[in-house]
């Protein structure tokens, strides 16, 4: 298969429906957090959607993918039932993990997903492995490891890394960089990144292995480089190390999530006047949806009326979700000493 | 007499480190977060800002940062190494087990290895299974390393400071839910003895054996079956390694009766080790068999009702007793 470097128009508009999905869900799950429908820390995709979103065009089914923590948008985006997903992060017996994974290990093992760890750095060690079965498989199958900017704090990214330049294993190793504007521990924020490296594909270069470095806002760039890596990985030509870059979203900052940009007004995208002076520069440089369908009006690709016709589809369904969600049974206790083995 | 003041075992933990940054000028402390990210974390900002050239953030390299606090005691220098949740420091195993547990051992008692790594362990709701693991008895696999495993506020500050002026490596685990817990704290500074354990409530009945948080909700299972007539005896060993044997076999002889709380996994673990000094060393008090209370054998699930069933509770720890009295 030849990697196609831009998406046609299709495409453009599923990207924009995957990331409003997240979207949609992630700011219902700040309202069900302030309800007290679960009770433990979780950790938002906001800002980064794009990334998600589009790499999924350049994967097949039988791909591996691995992410972490911050894992939301990644199952999304691959296609995972919200409704599911939403009774995992809640607990219910209808879970994509019938309750036991919760928010920090969402997975969908049917969509190709290993096991999510919530251990920073987990994810590139398994995702090495997914790399090594699919090479062994000798179908061209990729492994993507999605994975924030402090996993290359740990160890094994370095040692993962250099195993698959040696033995030339199709991995992808999907940096989100999500470290500028982060506040760090030091400030009473959340950690962030401590890398002695000026730049982070850097590290991959040292190694030998293709790299980029690319605006992980911006669909049609992520959309370029994966494309591109995806199918280098697919021909044998070994791993590649794709840093993608976003600023860190203001309600990330703090300890727990807020949701201090407001609910998503698609119309901003065009409605320029009516943005909200204190997130300005959200509105205008950062909100990837609102630069995604800025982009897609420019080039007349979509229609604002059917923009908002998408949105309400998607806000439709998030709702039913949710309430699926809310709806569903909590497992019954003595079911957690079931099924500790295959 | 003026009652005693009330701190958290964050606030009398870090009053514990200030006292070690005072008496030791080459210790210094090594990690982010050691009382977790709660809002007791904020306690910790006060030795950042007395000694801000003896506290290092380093990166999230567990694997790096601890090798370097065992490198750094073999050095000469006294290191507090916090390690985040007690999962992380699965990825520190190399420096904690094969590293500082054997130096002074295989250098034929040449080397001293004075570093305390510090861990968040236990089940604190919805932590699942990378959160929440307590795994104090796979550390006590290790000969070598001292095990701390305070549970309240006046004991962490005195454990902390014996941890932390010791030559010998410890690993001391902090419950996330006895972080903000308050108890009364003397203001004066003062160090706990290792391998000596508190009787936290005298009874004649039945000995309960507890540690960590679970020395809170045994004395809270305490109260219930008080109510009922039962006069339980909650005993803390307050250090794995060194073990109080002593004071076990003593309150066992008193009471002929044994129940053991932790929250390590039911095999193998604590419960298990303590259970078996007393089979060997005093099965001639028992008038009835040892019973446990551990977490079962699985990984720790995130549902509610899920994390409920697998956690060690007051009614959990009564029924056990109960059960002792026949
Ligand atoms: C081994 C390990 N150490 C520490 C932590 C605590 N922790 C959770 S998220 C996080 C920061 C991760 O940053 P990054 O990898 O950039 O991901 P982001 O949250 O920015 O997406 C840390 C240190 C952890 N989960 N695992
Ligand atoms: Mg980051």
């Amino acid at each position: 298969m030849m990697a196609k470097q831009s998406l046609n128009k299709a495409a453009c508009v599923r990207v924009l429906e995957r990331m409003l999905v997240i979207r949609r869900f992630e700011e219902a799950l700040v309202e069900m957090s302030g309800q007290k429908l679960f009770k433990s820390h979780y950790h938002l995709y906001i800002g980064q959607e794009a990334t998600a979103a589009t790499v999924v065009e350049s994967l097949r089914s039988d791909d591996k993918l691995v992410t972490t923590h911050r894992n939301h948008g990644h199952v999304l985006a691959r296609g995972a039932d919200p409704g599911a997903a939403f009774a995992e992060i809640l607990g219910r017996a209808t879970g994509l993990n019938g309750g036991r994974g919760g928010t920090l290990h969402m997975s969908a093992p049917e969509l190709g997903f290993l096991a999510t760890s919530s251990v920073v750095g987990g994810c590139i060690g398994l995702a090495l492995g997914g790399a090594f079965a699919q090479q062994r498989r000798g179908r061209g199958g990729v492994s993507v490891a999605f994975f924030g900017d402090g996993s290359l704090e740990e160890g094994i990214s370095f040692e993962s890394m250099n195993i698959a330049a040696l033995w030339k294993l199709p991995a992808v190793f999907l940096c989100e960089n999500n470290g500028a504007g982060a506040t760090g521990s030091a400030k009473g924020g959340f950690p962030s990144s401590l890398i002695a490296a000026p730049r982070l594909a850097g590290i991959a270069e040292s190694l030998a292995i293709a790299s980029s470095q690319i605006d992980g806002r911006d669909v049609d760039a992520v959309h370029r480089a994966v494309s591109r890596g995806v199918a280098s990985c697919r021909a044998g030509r070994g791993p590649v190390f794709i840093e993608c870059i976003t600023e860190r979203w203001e309600g990330s900052k703090p300890m727990w999530p807020e949701l201090s940009t407001g609910i998503t007004d698609v119309a901003l995208a065009w409605e320029s006047e009516r943005m909200p002076k204190k997130y300005r520069d959200w509105h205008v440089h950062q909100d990837p949806i609102l630069l995604h369908i800025r982009k897609l009006l420019r080039k007349k690709l979509i229609s604002r009326a059917a923009v908002l016709q998408l949105d309400r589809k998607v806000i439709a369904r998030n709702a039913a979700a949710r309430q699926f969600a809310i709806a569903s049974p909590m497992p019954r206790g003595k079911t957690a000493l079931d099924s500790v083995y295959a | 007499m003026k009652p005693m003041r009330k701190i958290t075992y964050s606030q009398a933990f870090v009053e514990g480190l200030d006292y070690c940054m005072r008496k030791l000028p080459n210790f210094s402390l090594l990690g982010n977060e050691v009382m977790g990210l709660g809002p007791q974390r904020v306690h910790l900002e006060t030795i950042w800002r007395n000694y801000p050239e003896r506290v290092n953030f380093p990166p999230t390299s567990e694997a790096a940062f601890s090798a370097l606090a065992a490198g750094a005691a073999m050095s000469g220098e006294h290191v507090f190494c916090h390690l985040g949740a007690a999962s992380f420091s699965f990825l520190s195993m190399t420096s904690i087990a094969n590293e500082a547990a054997t130096a002074h051992y295989a250098s034929g008692g040449k080397i001293k290895v004075p570093v305390v790594f510090h861990m968040l362990h236990g089940l604190r709701i919805g932590g699942g299974t990378q959160h929440s693991m307590s795994p104090q008895s796979m550390y006590w696999n290790v000969p070598g390393l001292q095990i701390v495993l305070p549970s309240c506020a006046r004991d962490a500050k005195g454990l902390v400071a014996t941890a932390c002026l010791s030559d010998n490596p410890t690993v001391m685990f902090t419950h996330d839910l006895l972080i903000g817990m308050e108890g009364e704290v003397p203001e004066a500074d003062y160090e706990i003895p290792f391998g000596k354990a508190d009787i936290k409530r005298r009874g004649k009945d039945v000995t309960l054996v507890a540690t960590s948080y679970m020395v809170q909700v045994s004395l809270a299972a305490a109260e219930i079956l008080a109510a009922e007539g039962i006069d339980v005896e909650v005993l803390d060993p307050r250090t794995l390694v060194p073990f109080d044997k002593k004071a076990l076999i003593k309150s066992v002889a008193k009471t002929g009766r044994l129940v053991v709380a932790d929250e390590s996994h039911l095999s193998c673990g604590v419960t298990a080790e303590i259970a078996a000094i007393v089979a060997e060393e005093a099965f001639h008090h028992l008038k009835a068999p040892i019973l446990r209370v551990a977490r079962p054998d699985v990984p720790t699930p995130f549902s509610r009702p899920l994390e409920d069933f697998v956690t060690p509770t007051a009614d959990k720890i009564a029924a056990a007793v109960r059960r002792v009295m026949g």
